[in-house]
């Protein structure tokens, strides 16, 4: 009788998982075709790879924020590992593979197995933290891997690769590249990074994340998010499933961070930086927590905002603000959320427990 | 004695992040919040002590007490529209907001006084102590940022253990409910810790910029993050843990910059709070809580 | 309340019914098992021995330590003093995983389910350790992904059904109604194969129906798995009805140990536990 009222959860989450698929699938045919005929301004177009790289975080951090529930504040840190990782190893193997989109793919699966293990060095003290304490800790990891960053000098010549930290001693041969150069990153980067890509990066994160979620891992990651006491006293490990969740979410940042790098000619630790972190912590949030087709929808729609409100020039960040704030009040006072439910009954049938 | 003349810019620089922790640690002992837009004050703060002393010719206490007033209407302000609305939210929506306020006052900061940098007036001259026939040299602001810093420590420690709107800040900080029960105003206590943290950025503001005297709409974005850190370094909410924690991560700093390498200090700052952290979980003075279950 | 100035100390024999458990090794023995919380001790010299199939009552006033013997086993709380041997094995060092994997399952007074979870996977959840695939297989959906889940699955509902709540297998577990919320507990704690089964106020919140239906599943589950059971409750006629031996508990100590009808008559737990209930009714 009341069963009829309560949520059938596996047909919502079935349809969610389809539409999200659809919608991606279906923005990518648009934007292709627009692209192709020239439709899309070229500012637009600019504007697809980091939109793919951004969606992609979203979807990485949404593993960790809304399915293990554990906030980080320094993902940014993982897509900074991973521009670097990624780039290096694009330029190292310009030679000997000259075919762009493969060198891209390794490149890409190098950064995601460096971020990877850099998520799992940070991970072992982190994941011991709760809460709060856990933030700030990664928010402190973010800021020294920028720090690192900034110092690392990297070159290859004929005797091999060399690196040295705070100032450049690598003493490169004559004919040699110095790669990195400290702060001033990486330049010279051929950008091959293409929205086809992109979109295939989204799709992969997308699958990886759907599958591990509607697995026993995934369950464990839920579990233990819902009830950390309760999750234990079943038997689940903790530990291994926190480390799991979060080194999973550092390899999809790690490979967002090799796409996003190679759209540019140059990179430098400082575009990852604090606000980065923040930026995609937002479009998780704005998103809804757990929900990837919300945080995609939130990564798009903000990355084109600020370009959009370009028109208003000195206030465009002013606005940014205000809607940021606007929205978490819409979204979160019951009050106005009651007003917001009563406007419109679509939501209102769903909604009921 | 240069060891010496380290340890004393530590110190000093320590005692403007505690000043700052202060306001982080009250406002989470009391909203469970993570006010990142505490930092943004400090340079709001430091705006209107600019502005009082350079454009005004104001004496520089008299700036400071304006920056002070506009600070605490400020933060009270800031916490009736973006906070009180979200008392009952998950925290995550919370600390965005918060994050939303910092963008907030950066970028009105940004619009009503440009990104020029302003080269801040001490608030006490440039002049120094000479000791031991000149081999040791404390500048005037060192000096007064410390003593600040003490009173402040004494007389906040006096307000939170003998008044009773102490006494109430404290009760709403171990259990809202009861408070209320209690006869508590509990939203007038909570404006009133905003409004004593916010006073205490702009003190805080006035003195880092006597001190580095660039002051730019982003000049409150990394001492707030720094001082954050040292809240938590020293136990988030506690008020003894914020000082504690403010001065040790100065004086880490300087001695960071000065042994190790100044590009790589703030990389160790943040370690250190990581080996704290994993050391004592809740920070050095930071209580930890058992879960009733 | 005027307290009485009683001193209670605790019965030194662990075992509840002698006669019970002469030939096999027990499942549990606590011996002077105590833990300081809070400045009090909350559990002090307690000995308690639990047989391979026995159903036991852990019976007491609000406060008395229960909930918190069950957090002494499960380790949710570590001892202060005192040995835990679960089948044989000292508990010492074990965490409250280790402690699950080594046989015990617990419920909690304040249901602790996971919320966004539905029905049936809140049970799965709890069959994790069974399952043997690995992250690659679930991502790639390989075949032993498939086969493992079916077989979960299958088993999940029919676990779910003793209870006869497999039809809400898809249900959000935060949304279920609260009767359903504590037998849902059980369910997820029965399907980590214990060999001690913790239950801690399954019939709180219930109706006189629903803790009928409740207590006929008790012994169902009992019969069918075989397993050792401990139970707090607070409705006398649960645990009178279905204990074979019960254990009262006053201010952290054991205060009687004996029978149904031996607890029923005794004059200690009347004034301690009865008694008081009288004077408050
Ligand atoms: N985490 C804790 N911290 C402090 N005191 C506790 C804690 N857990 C339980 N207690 C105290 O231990 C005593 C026993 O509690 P409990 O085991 O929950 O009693 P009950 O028999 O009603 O289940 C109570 O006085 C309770 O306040
Ligand atoms: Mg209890």
């Amino acid at each position: 009788m009341t069963m009829r009222r309560l949520i059938n959860l596996k047909r919502v989450e079935a349809r969610r998982i389809y539409l999200t698929y659809g919608i991606v699938i279906l923005a990518y045919i648009i934007c292709q075709t627009m692209s192709s005929t020239k439709f899309l301004s070229s500012s637009m177009r600019g504007m697809l790879v980091p939109i793919c790289a951004y969606m992609v975080m979203a979807v990485s951090l949404n593993l960790v924020v809304g399915i293990s529930g554990e906030l980080s504040l320094g993902h940014a840190g993982f897509m900074s590992v991973g521009a670097f990782s990624g780039v290096a190893t694009a330029i190292l193997l310009q030679k000997v593979l000259p075919f762009a989109p493969v060198r891209l793919a390794i490149a890409m699966i190098v950064a995601a197995i460096f971020a990877a293990f850099a998520g799992f060095l940070i991970g072992i003290p982190v994941l011991r933290l709760k809460g709060d304490y856990l933030a700030i800790v990664t928010l402190a990891f973010g800021e020294i891997i920028k720090s690192i960053l900034n110092n690392f000098y990297m070159g290859v010549d004929s005797g091999g690769i060399h690196f040295s930290m705070l100032t450049d001693t690598t003493r490169l041969l004559k004919g040699g590249r110095l790669i990195i150069k400290g702060p001033m990153g990486i330049s010279g980067i051929q950008k091959i990074s293409t929205f086809p890509a992109g979109f295939i990066l989204v799709m992969i994160a997308l699958m990886i994340v759907f599958n591990l979620v509607n697995s026993r891992s995934g369950r464990a990651f839920m579990a233990i998010r819902d009830d950390r006491i309760a999750a234990e006293s079943i038997g689940l490990d903790i530990t291994k499933y926190k480390m799991m969740a979060f080194v999973t979410s550092a390899a999809l940042a790690g490979a967002a961070g090799a796409l996003f790098a190679m759209n540019y000619s140059t990179i430098v630790a400082n575009k990852f930086d604090f606000n980065t972190s923040i930026l995609i912590l937002v479009f998780v949030v704005l998103g809804g927590q757990g929900n990837m087709l919300g945080g995609i929808i939130a990564a798009a729609v903000l990355t084109i905002l600020p370009e959009k409100l370009r028109q208003f020039s000195d206030y465009r960040m002013l606005l940014y603000a205000i809607i940021l704030i606007v929205m978490m009040l819409a979204t979160n006072n019951a009050e106005i959320k009651n007003f917001l439910t009563r406007l419109n009954p679509f939501k209102r049938k769903e909604e009921v427990e | 004695m240069i060891f010496l003349n380290f340890f004393i810019s530590g110190i000093s620089l320590g005692s403007i992040y505690a000043i700052i922790a202060l306001g982080y640690t009250m406002v989470y002992g009391i909203a469970k919040m993570l006010n990142f837009a505490h930092g943004d004050v400090i340079m709001v703060g430091a705006y209107v002590c600019f502005y009082a002393i350079s454009r005004y010719g104001l004496n520089p206490f008299v700036g400071v007490a304006l920056a002070m007033a506009a600070c605490t209407l400020l933060g009270i302000i800031v916490e009736r529209l973006a906070y009180k609305p979200l008392r009952q939210a998950p925290s995550l929506a919370v600390l965005i907001t918060a994050i939303g306020m910092s963008y907030f006052l950066q970028n009105t900061a940004l619009l009503l006084w440009s990104s020029n940098p302003k080269v801040f007036p001490s608030i006490i001259g440039r002049g120094s102590f000479k000791l031991f026939e000149g081999a040791l040299s404390v500048s005037h602001v060192t000096a007064l940022t410390i003593a600040t810093c003490l009173i402040i420590m004494v007389v906040l420690s006096l307000f939170i253990s003998k008044t009773k709107l102490g006494k109430a800040m404290r009760a709403c900080s171990e259990d809202k409910g009861a408070a209320q029960l209690m006869g508590i105003n509990v939203n007038a206590t909570i404006s009133l810790t905003f409004a004593i943290g916010s006073g205490l950025a702009a003190i805080a503001g006035a003195l880092l910029c006597s001190a580095y005297p660039t002051l730019m709409p982003t000049t409150g974005s990394l001492p707030g993050i720094k001082a954050f850190t040292a809240a938590v370094f020293g136990g988030i909410g506690s008020i003894p843990g914020a000082f504690l924690g403010g001065i040790m991560l100065g004086v880490i700093e300087i001695f960071a910059k000065a042994y190790i390498s100044s590009q790589l200090s703030d990389a160790v700052v943040f370690g250190v709070l990581i080996v704290v952290l994993l050391v004592k979980p809740s920070g050095l003075l930071g209580k930890q809580t058992q879960e009733k279950v | 309340m005027a307290k009485s100035k009683t001193k209670y100390v605790s019965i030194p024999s662990t075992t509840i019914l002698p006669e019970r458990d002469a030939s096999r090794e027990p499942v549990l023995k606590c011996v002077n098992l105590g833990i300081t919380l809070g400045g009090i001790k909350a559990v002090e010299d307690f000995n308690f021995t639990v047989g391979r199939t026995e159903i036991v009552g852990l019976i007491g006033p609000n406060g008395a330590g229960k909930t918190t013997v069950f957090n002494l086993l499960t380790k949710v709380y570590q001892p202060t003093t005192g040995t835990i041997l679960l089948n044989g094995r000292d508990t010492h060092g074990m965490n409250t995983m280790q402690v699950n994997r080594a046989g015990i399952a617990r419920t909690f007074q304040n249901i602790r389910l996971f919320k966004n979870l539905s029905v049936v996977d809140n049970v799965k959840a709890a069959m994790n350790n069974d399952m043997r695939y690995n992250m690659l297989s679930a991502i790639l959906r390989l075949p032993n992904y498939r086969r493992e889940e079916i077989a979960a699955h299958r088993r999940a509902l029919k676990l779910l059904s003793i209870f006869d709540m497999q039809d809400m297998a898809d249900v959000r577990a935060g949304s279920l109604p609260y009767g359903a919320q504590r037998r849902l507990e059980i369910v997820r704690a029965l399907a980590t194969n214990p060999s001690l089964l913790l239950l801690d106020e399954p019939a709180a919140g219930m109706n006189p129906s629903e803790t009928a239906d409740l207590m006929d599943n008790i012994r169902k589950v009992h019969e069918m798995f075989q397993i050792a059971i401990i139970l707090i409750e607070h409705d006398m006629s649960l645990v009178m009805n279905i204990c074979e031996g019960i254990c009262v508990l006053n201010f952290g100590h054991v205060i009687a140990k004996g029978t149904p009808d031996e607890i029923q008559s005794n004059p200690a737990v009347i004034e301690a536990y009865l008694g008081r209930r009288k004077e408050s009714a």
